[in-house]
């Protein structure tokens, strides 16, 4: 969808797409690259920005720039210090290091801290937080400053209509349904003409169908105001659907920031690679700098010999076809709509049987118990550090290499 | 990634949804010290009455000492006692009875039970005073009919004393009780109740064994309530001269002209007060423990008949009879008889209605500054602040006026010789006896009344929306402007008819500390009362239990909607 508005240019400083390089996140911008740079080239600059309640370190040494015209995303599982961090840049909390760089301008961090009022930044908040005292055309009105009534009343009108809610001028916040509050709460945002929009979870409170239109009609509204939007969301189709592009976040830090593309083809962490969308991962050992599979050997650069790793591959790497000397027993398919999921295992000679799920299109394949032998798209199968089993937030769509149970396929 | 990193992030993000919005954004450090600066003058009355326990006084407290202090102990205890037994059996009867029993007029009483809230104590122990002493409709008619003619002839308990103070403070402070202990049998799951009674306990046992227990912090916190309006009252023990604190502060200070023994009392009360602010605070701790739904549950009720029908009726029907009904419409009667024709009570319900209105408006401004602050910037200090504030509700009036009136006039005496000296002009006492002074006392004692009230209400504005007004480029006190103050409208009138209703009944402080020749209807009644001119009393007496009827009313539509069953 977002191929459709021109692509902005690539960075003139700041930290750019080189912290995809950094695969530990926490890019290390340089505070010296920034100086030459000329003002008004981002929009925000977040740099080495740290916030802690008590000991917590909720963002820690958290680096970015959002371009001008840009939409980026920050991507994360809750907890991750999203949220946190778009309300850094709204001046709604203070970072305890690092500097905030709004329009060239230091305007939190080092002592100095700007008041969210005088920051010209628009915020859209999960639960609209329309003011309920007041009607539609007042709301959005709210933070039109320094004009008269009438100009006032025109550039709400003005901002109504282009969310498509003129209509609804003298209507109270409690008679609109959750998409007509959203989109006011947007006019509303949009009205003082901020340099930076904030989005925290815009359409987490919308269902599934009409989250879909007033994501798209949001965009457009965001994209044809040409301001630069900085959004928080944990659901990765949405940051893929909505942003330029994608800063992914965990545990306070940055693990990746790139174009929605790049992510997904080239994560630089299991992390990254699971959050996209579930995997099949089989623990490997090193060996000879390289890791064996029932696909053949992966090479596994900068892994010595004996180390631990996951080999990643996607669901939609998989192709299957049938033959009784197929490697794999498909245990169970199922339809879920654009795609299959075939589940199936494979004997391996080195212990444990492997579980694998594989994606495929077209019509569903009823062929539970048949032998198959699949196919490996080598792009989409990657070698990350084995990852940590005691991680307090595993990602629900990860499958456990094996499962532990077969019966329940069977 | 480290363990510890994504452990501490999750630890982190639990207390960010704690903290969230609690955050100070930019609060402008002005909120802070104007809360301080609140507290500070909120809490100096108490702190200049603290500091007076280590100053000497000379033989005037050891006098005190050797012959008044040890009755004024025990006629406190006693009182505290009685009253504290009385407000228990009352409020905790009546709301076990229409809380879980059935019987008819069981819906009036819910509300009506409030009834005796409006009635300020001393104007109903004028009333019985009035009904029941020699001269009295009662006696009188006893001596009719049995031909006697003096009080040899026959026995009748004395109203003026102890007792009568007991009983006349009882059957207006029961509400307190009654309102608390009726919440917390409401929010009872009714499956304890229902699991005692198939354990094979009957209603009364299951009473006595599980929902008396359940209750009792929110029966402890009423009662302490209740037992601080005790300690405050001046007016009933003064008229049935019943030697307490107050009236002992009282005259120390006006008869005998000893400021700092009357400061040394105040203390002395303090420590009973102190005792009652902790039961209070740590039973609503508990209380708060209790709480566990929100919502009312359709309570079952055990259906009365019969005598037992009507002893519930008798029993919860006289509290409202003898605390509201019966004097009302003495006052009423008396009023139409006597002091109709005789408007000379109009210029004092001038001044108490300005004086209520000026104190309402200062307390709901300072009330809606302290909230805020505390909203805004959650710190130890501002909170420490806004504690110290708000236990004026606790301090009886005498204490506070004391307080007031004693640094007040070395203020004054400073301020005039400073005065004199520089440019020869005598101004006489600039502060003592203004309407500021007295505002400034009934701030102190009223503004947790304001305060708690506002501070509640401000939960409807949600930390997004104050943070949408900040984005949208509003500072902190045009955000308050223009998002809480619409909002929380409602409350704060609310809380401004409560504080202006204190103070039109307020009697020892503003008997203490009034400009002279000023008099409001509180004082007129009081002194028309102490020259024995009862009937006279009644006109303004009614009025301050019209004025109060209002709160009461709010109250008991309050709980009328909040019925078991009802919507929650």
């Amino acid at each position: 969808m977002n191929k459709m508005f021109s692509k902005p240019q690539p960075a003139l400083c700041g930290p750019g797409p080189h912290c995809a390089l950094n695969p530990n996140g926490g890019c290390a911008a340089d505070p010296l690259r920034m100086a030459p740079c000329p003002p008004g080239s981002s929009c925000l600059i977040m740099d080495q920005v740290s916030c802690a309640y008590g000991e917590t370190r909720v963002v820690d040494n958290v680096s970015f720039a959002v371009r001008p015209g840009e939409l980026l995303c920050l991507l994360g599982p809750s907890g991750c210090g999203k949220t946190t961090t778009l309300r850094m840049a709204a001046g709604l909390e203070n970072p305890v290091e690092g500097r905030i760089i709004l329009n060239g301008q230091v305007v939190g961090g080092g002592g100095v801290h700007v008041p969210p009022e005088k920051r010209s930044v628009g915020f859209l908040f999960q639960d609209y937080a329309l003011f309920p005292h007041i009607n539609v055309l007042a709301n959005v009105a709210f933070g039109i400053l320094d004009k008269t009534q009438a100009e006032r009343r025109e550039r709400a009108m003005e901002m109504l209509k282009q969310v498509g809610m003129e209509n609804y001028a003298e209507a109270w916040p409690h008679q609109l349904s959750g998409g007509q509050m959203q989109r006011v709460a947007l006019a509303r945002a949009l009205a003082p003409k901020p340099m930076l929009m904030l989005l925290d979870e815009p359409f987490s409170g919308l269902d599934k169908r009409l989250r879909d239109q007033i994501r798209d009609e949001t965009l457009h509204v965001l994209k044809s105001s040409g301001v630069c939007v900085l959004m928080v969301t944990h659901d990765p189709e949405e940051a893929m659907f909505m942003a330029d592009r994608i800063a992914i976040m965990r545990g306070g830090r940055i693990v990746q920031i790139g174009e929605p593309e790049e992510l997904y083809r080239r994560p630089a962490a299991s992390f990254v690679a699971s959050f996209f969308g579930e995997v099949n991962r089989i623990p490997a050992k090193v060996k000879g700098g390289a890791v064996n599979s029932p696909f053949g050997a992966f090479p596994a650069p900068g892994f010595k010999d004996g180390d631990q790793v996951d080999l990643v591959i996607r669901p939609e790497a998989l192709s299957l076809e049938l033959g009784d000397h197929g490697i794999a027993t498909v245990l169970v398919s199922h339809m879920l709509g654009r795609s299959n999921l075939i589940h199936m295992r494979v004997d391996s000679e080195q212990g444990a049987p492997i579980h694998l799920h594989a994606r495929t299109t077209g019509p569903l394949p009823h062929i539970e118990g048949a032998r198959v032998s699949i196919k490996l798209d080598r792009s989409q199968a990657y070698v990350f550090p084995a990852e940590d089993q005691s991680d307090p937030e595993p990602m629900p769509e990860e499958v456990q290499a094996p499962p532990p149970s077969l019966g329940s396929f069977c | 990634m480290t363990e510890t990193a994504a452990a501490s992030a999750v630890r982190g993000s639990k207390l960010l949804t704690v903290l969230k919005g609690a955050r100070p954004f930019g609060a402008g450090s002005g909120w802070v010290a104007s809360t301080v600066f609140i507290a500070l003058l909120v809490g100096a009355p108490v702190a200049f009455i603290l500091a007076h326990v280590f100053v000497s006084s000379g033989d005037v407290w050891e006098h005190l000492a050797q012959t008044v202090l040890p009755l004024y102990v025990v006629n406190s205890v006693l009182l505290m006692l009685g009253v504290g037994v009385g407000v228990m059996v009352g409020g905790v009867g009546t709301a076990w009875l229409v809380t879980m029993c059935r019987f008819p007029g069981r819906g009036i009483l819910e509300w009506a039970l409030l009834l005796p809230m409006s009635m300020p104590a001393y104007v109903v122990a004028y009333t019985y005073t009035g009904l029941l002493d020699f001269a009295g409709p009662v006696q009188s008619a006893i001596r009719e009919v049995f031909g006697w003619s003096s009080t040899r002839n026959y026995w009748f308990p004395e109203i003026r004393s102890l007792g009568g103070a007991i009983i006349v403070m009882s059957l207006v402070l029961y509400p307190y009780v009654y309102l608390l202990a009726r919440s917390a049998f409401l929010e009872q799951s009714i499956c304890v109740l229902e699991a005692s009674r198939t354990l094979g306990r009957g209603p009364w046992k299951g009473f006595f064994k599980v929902a008396l227990p359940l209750a009792r912090p929110s029966i402890a916190a009423g009662t302490a309530l209740a037992l601080m309006e005790t300690l405050n009252d001046f007016g009933t023990v003064h008229y049935f001269a019943v030697d307490t604190f107050t009236t002992g502060i009282y005259r120390t200070w006006l008869g005998l002209g000893e400021p700092t023994v009357a400061a040394q009392l105040g203390a002395v009360l303090l420590l009973f007060v102190l005792a009652l602010v902790m039961i209070e605070r740590v039973s609503r701790g508990v209380a708060k423990f209790h709480h566990t739904t929100t919502r009312y549950r359709h309570l079952p009720g055990y259906q009365l008949r019969g005598w037992r029908s009507l002893a519930a009726q008798t029993f919860s029907f006289t509290g409202v009879f003898l605390g509201f009904v019966l004097p009302a419409s003495v006052l009423a009667w008396w009023s139409l008889r006597h002091s109709v024709v005789n408007l000379d009570f109009l210029p004092m319900a001038r001044n108490s209605f300005l004086l209520a209105l000026v104190a309402a408006l200062a307390a709901v401004a300072v009330g809606v500054v302290m909230a805020y602050a505390q909203r805004l910037s959650p710190m130890p200090a501002t909170r420490a602040a806004v504690r110290l504030a708000s236990l004026g509700y606790a301090i009886p009036g005498s204490v506070i006026a004391v307080g007031t009136l004693v640094p007040l006039g070395m203020i004054d005496n400073a301020l005039a010789s400073f005065i004199f000296e520089h440019f020869g002009v005598t101004t006489g006492l600039l502060l003592t006896g203004s309407i500021a002074a007295l505002v400034y006392a009934y701030l102190v004692r009223f503004l947790a009344v304001s305060f708690n009230g506002i501070e509640a209400s401000l939960a409807k504005v949600t930390n997004s929306m104050e943070a949408a007004s900040r984005t949208l480029g509003q500072g902190t006190f045009g955000t308050l402007r223009r998002v809480h103050i619409p909002l929380i409208r409602g409350s704060l009138l609310t809380a401004g008819l409560l504080v202006f209703v204190d103070v039109m009944k307020e009697l020892p402080a503003t008997l203490i500390m009034r400009p002279l020749n000023f008099d409001t209807l509180a004082v007129r009644t009081f002194t028309l009362a102490s020259d024995e001119r009862l009937m006279d009393a009644a006109a303004p007496a009614l009025v301050i239990v019209l004025v109060g009827l209002l709160p009461v009313m709010m109250l008991s539509y309050a709980v009328a909607r909040s019925r078991p069953g009802g919507k929650s």
